[in-house]
């Protein structure tokens, strides 16, 4: 249930039978599955899990220290659901949705205490609303009535709930006006009697309903060269981000979170650091929307339960999080949703499913594991909406194996959902080369349907290009292993140069340096002309072997080691173009 | 307050009991046995009828007939400024024999978890005066940086040269006398070392004169195993006590995190609880973030809680789950080394698989220093550079090796020796850290210092050292 609707009547009492942890039995409670309660004296929130007989079994939400048996128990008679209305960007929320600021008020501690409630929006502030139909118009369900501006950036949609018309059917709208109004007044009355307003409320659990999935086709440009250039993710795709602790998983979701070139972000913080999130509330303000200008904060929307907060709430906060998102994604936006990391949600699955005492599949995780994995990565995807726009949701989850071993149940059961797999590599983050995403075992299964959009926008050559620069990396690793054995020197003039060209790939192009102002975000055309760049070496540096130059006096040269500074060049067209005449006619002079 | 003598099974450290009134989760309990000895305890589950507690002196000399009391309230830690200069045992007694504490208030041990909103960034560098820590993996106030190790290494010693060193450097310069001793605390929480360990702990906590701004708890190896599971708690609490309402800057050493995970092993085992990997309960990831995560600092209060928690990983294995978890909660980690100790390095650091993660916001301009980051990142690759040639080198010999290879074998030689070996009684300062690491990476040619902006080149770069070294290699 939502908490906006705080007089909700309460359908049975029951009372607490055994505390066990978060998990809480309750007797003669009259409830259905995954309805939310109010548990104990203090009202601590929880859900139902499990019925059997007469015995409730419930997840709380909140620490149950000092909850004992006797303590009612309050049914609400609904489920887990999130308050879907303007408010929701620049905010910051824990696992049910409860906004952390307004937390803190109410607390009036930096603590989290327990048995506060508070709505996931504003109920009382009010926005001035602008109909975009009249009296008299025809609507369907979803359809849209009205704007908002909830940001600078972003146009909040007021649209017709899904559930108030059947499909197909439509009806006339009978009344609607513009002015200023709070989220729970009626702006627009339609025929059948339904009156909408600016707040909906949605089940968390339940994916919003869509006319089609699409092929998606278009890339979500991040500004990050290894994702956009060799593994590039589309708008409305799928994406997994595995790697041991130490590796970048944050960092790489931070920077998709600030570069990537969709409209709203919904970052999930699941049970992970508390700086971490605090690093993102103060730094996303500050930053610019790279589109815009405005600030990163106007189009996000934050979601924090962090690791020591309680584990049920860590359950749920993805739920949460793909809910808010699939709301926009009805508005025609496209949606990008970061979840960090969908490890600790598989664990609090695992935590609770273990205080139930249910039978343990792979690794002590329940055996509904992959199938929840596989639920809500499919929420995500390009579809057609039920108001007919079209809007996007990717889905971007970050996984923590255990000792960065990735054969673990989680990973190989996202792996078989997810169609991009960035992996993360402890031995070249130690080596302090970031992003460390291993370009010999991190694949994308969109390349093929996203070389259109690249060579429409960028270049035609962008899908050789890009495959003139894997079959170096390839090249290049099997060459290391005899140089492991052998050494550099033995190697063959031509693969010693190979070595050469490779080591400009990793150095300049591969590597990207996310705390310089400039190099943290290259756009899609630097991508290509650093690439240009290499293979303008290449070319020229293997004419000039040809011609009898001498392979240390190919190396030795002035003008290629300014490749690596490509990168932190705000007017890299130029100085690529110098560049490369530089580079050329260097080893020209050679021969 | 009833009490009941109902006690119907004992089980390792868990005793049962059946009540006839509502116990809450979490509640304390006290059980006197035949002999008159007074146990304390824990409800670990509460059902009607009946409740398991956790018993922190062990079962041993409870019979049936012992009597339970439920005293109605969760665990309290009484926290007060006298606390500076005591040493307490793991439940939080005094066992220096200093008189009575007088508690200003007494604060659930649990502790809330910080809304992540009301947090501050944490971004204040901590000079510790270990190059390898203040040069490659700064430290801040805040932070929580555990320092991974193995069995008979030297991290104690480290952590100690951390806790006597530990200053901020902008501090120091006008109110010296004013911030000594009264801004700056040190809580040190023992689980399970023995007696030997703690005294060289006491031992430099007295010869330094650091006692007086420190609080000591006590869980020694030959004490109740399952006392460990309050230890770091009681430590936390007084730490946030003194931090955010007595505006301290608290260091926190808890040691040794593995015996911690050991105590909740074994009550796991003794509730029959389904085990995760290698035995760990499924929850030891949560319970080690409630811990690791009340470092930190807050919005609007002066002080701060920082960590340093020491862990040694069995069979020196960071995939175990217990290095592992923590890796996964705290903000990097320092990785002692058996190779490195053995070569008599002092501190024993290797910086290559060590991080910390709040550094980049830690460190540069008006900070430490602008070229901090840039020299930091190139160091961190001619050592790895160097690592990498030195198993090459076995095999062909360094004749093999081109000249620049060369060098970075120098370096990597010379970055042992020089920068990380300093001695656990030597303390620079941050300046005399980055200029030793510019004379290093001076050894290399100045068109292979990709890392490092053209700026700091033309400010830092030693030419001189340089020529001589083309100079030798010629010859």
């Amino acid at each position: 249930m939502s908490k906006a609707e705080s007089t909700e009547t309460t359908v049975e009492d029951g009372v607490i039978q055994s505390v066990s942890g978060p998990v809480v039995s309750a007797r003669d409670l009259d409830a259905r599955m995954n309805d939310v309660v109010y548990v104990g004296d203090e009202g601590l929130m929880g859900e139902v899990i499990e019925i059997e007989g007469n015995i409730t079994t419930v997840q709380v939400y909140e620490e149950t220290s000092g909850v004992g048996p006797g303590e009612p128990v309050e049914n609400t008679g609904e489920p887990l659901s999130v308050d879907l209305g303007p408010g929701m960007l620049d905010a910051i929320y824990d696992g049910v949705q409860r906004p952390l600021d307004v937390l803190e008020g109410k607390m009036e501690s930096p603590y989290l205490d327990r048995g506060v409630d508070a709505p996931g929006i504003d109920l009382e502030k009010e926005w001035e609303f602008e109909p975009t139909v009249e009296v008299g118009d025809e609507v369907g369900r979803g359809d849209v009535v009205g704007v908002v501006e909830e940001t600078v950036t972003i146009d909040h949609k007021v649209m017709v709930p899904p559930d108030a018309l059947e499909e197909g059917e439509t009806t006339e709208v009978t009344a609607i006006e513009a002015g200023s109004f709070d989220v729970t007044e009626t702006v627009a009355e339609l025929a059948n009697g339904t009156d909408v307003s600016m707040h909906q409320e949605w089940p968390v659990r339940e994916a919003r309903p869509t006319v089609e999935k699409r092929t998606p086709r278009q890339p979500l440009v991040s500004g990050q060269r290894i994702l956009d250039g060799l593994f590039p993710i589309a708008k409305g795709g799928t994406a997994a981000i595995p790697g041991p602790f130490g590796s970048g998983k944050t960092v790489t979701q931070h920077q998709l979170a600030k570069y990537a070139d969709a409209d709203i972000i919904v970052y999930v913080g699941c049970g992970e650091r508390g700086n971490e999130m605090t690093e993102v509330i103060e730094d996303f303000p500050e930053l610019e929307d790279p589109a815009n200008g405005n600030p990163l904060m106007a189009r996000t929307s934050l979601i924090a339960n962090t690791s020591n907060m309680p584990v049920a709430a860590r359950e749920s906060c993805i739920y949460t999080g793909i809910t808010i998102a699939e709301y926009y994604r009805d508005m025609g936006y496209d949606v990008a949703l970061m979840a960090d990391s969908t490890s600790r949600w598989a664990e609090a699955m695992r935590e609770i499913s273990s205080r139930l005492e249910e039978m343990p599949g792979e690794e002590g995780y329940p055996a509904y594991l992959a199938a929840r994995l596989a639920q809500f990565y499919e929420r995500a995807g390009y579809f057609e909406n039920v108001n007919g726009t079209e809007g996007s949701v990717s889905a971007i989850g970050a996984v923590s194996p255990p000792g960065g071993d990735f054969s673990e149940p989680v990973t190989q059961n996202t792996l078989r959902i997810v169609k991009t797999f960035w992996a993360l590599d402890a031995d070249l983050a130690e080596r302090r080369h970031f992003p460390s995403i291993n370009w010999n075992e991190s694949y994308s299964l969109y390349k093929d349907q996203l070389d259109p959009w690249f060579e429409e926008h960028v270049e035609e050559d962008w899908a050789e290009k890009r495959q003139w620069a894997v079959d170096i990396l390839d090249e290049e690793t099997e060459l290391q292993e005899i140089v492991q054995l052998v050494g550099k020197d033995a190697l063959p003039d031509d693969q010693q140069l190979t070595l050469e060209v490779a080591r400009y790939l990793r150095e300049a192009y591969l590597q990207q340096n996310a705390f310089h102002p400039v190099d943290t975000f290259c756009p899609p055309e630097k991508t290509y002309l650093m690439l240009t760049t290499i293979e303008t070496f290449h070319d020229e540096a293997f004419d000039a072997l040809e011609a009898g130059v001498p392979v240390e006096d190919i190396v030795d040269t002035e003008a290629a080691p300014r490749i690596n500074r490509i990168g932190v060049q705000e007017d890299y067209e130029e100085y690529i173009e110098d560049l490369k005449s530089a580079i050329a006619d260097e080893l020209r002079s050679l021969y | 307050m009833k009490e009941y003598q109902t006690i119907t099974e004992i089980s390792g450290p868990l005793v049962y009991a059946e009540v006839d009134e509502a116990i809450g989760y979490d509640e304390i309990v006290e059980i006197e046995t035949a002999q008159g000895e007074t146990l304390r305890g824990q409800v670990l589950e509460s059902s009607e009828g009946v409740v398991a507690i956790q018993v922190f002196e062990g079962t041993s000399g409870i019979d049936q007939n012992a009597s339970v009391r439920f005293l109605g309230e969760t665990m309290k830690m009484p926290v007060t400024e006298d606390l500076l200069g005591r040493v307490l045992d793991g439940s939080g007694r005094p066992i220096d024999g200093g008189p009575e504490i007088v508690p200003e208030e007494r604060q659930d041990i649990v502790g809330a978890a910080i809304n992540p909103y009301s947090r501050e960034y944490p971004e204040e560098f901590i000079e510790t005066g270990v190059s390898a820590i203040d040069g490659m993996n700064t430290l801040v106030r805040g932070q929580k940086l555990p320092i991974f190790s193995s069995s008979g290494q030297p991290h104690s010693e480290l952590a100690m040269q951390i806790a006597r060193q530990a200053s901020v450097p902008e501090e120091e310069g006008d109110d010296e006398e004013d911030e000594e001793g009264s801004e700056f605390a040190v809580i040190f929480g023992a689980m399970g070392i023995t007696q030997e360990e703690a005294n060289e702990f006491m031992e430099d906590f007295e010869r330094t004169g650091a006692l007086e701004r420190s609080v000591v708890f006590m869980n020694l190896a030959d004490d109740p195993a399952v006392e460990r599971t309050v230890t770091p708690r009681m430590v936390l609490t007084t730490a946030e006590y003194l931090a955010f309402e007595k505006d301290y800057h608290v260091l926190v050493i808890l040691t040794d995190m593995t015996n911690y995970c050991e105590a909740l092993r074994e009550i796991g085992a003794a509730r029959e609880e389904v085990p995760g990997r290698r035995g760990y309960p499924g929850y030891m990831y949560t319970d080690l973030a409630q811990l690791y995560e009340r470092a930190g600092r807050i919005e609007g209060r002066e002080g701060s809680v920082t960590q340093i928690p020491i862990l040694t990983m069995p069979g020196d294995d960071d995939t175990h789950p217990i290095p592992d978890l923590t890796g996964y909660i705290t903000e990097g980690q320092i990785y002692v080394d058996p190779d490195l100790n053995s070569q008599g390095l002092q501190p024993p650091v290797n910086v290559l698989p060590s991080l910390s993660r709040l550094m980049d916001d830690g460190i540069g301009e008006g900070l430490t220093r602008a070229d901090h980051a840039d020299l930091k990142d190139q160091m961190f690759a001619a050592y790895a550079e160097g690592e990498d040639l030195r198993d090459l080198v076995n095999i062909v010999g360094r004749e093999a090796l081109s000249d620049l290879d060369n060098k970075y074998l120098d370096f990597a030689d010379r970055f042992e020796a020089e920068f990380i070996d300093q001695g656990f009684d030597t303390n620079r300062d941050i300046e005399e850290t980055l200029d030793l690491g510019w004379e290093l990476v001076s050894m290399l040619p100045k068109d292979a210092l990709n890392r490092i902006d053209e700026e700091f080149i033309e400010e830092y770069y030693h030419e001189d050292d340089s020529e001589q070294q083309v100079v030798e290699s010629a010859d």
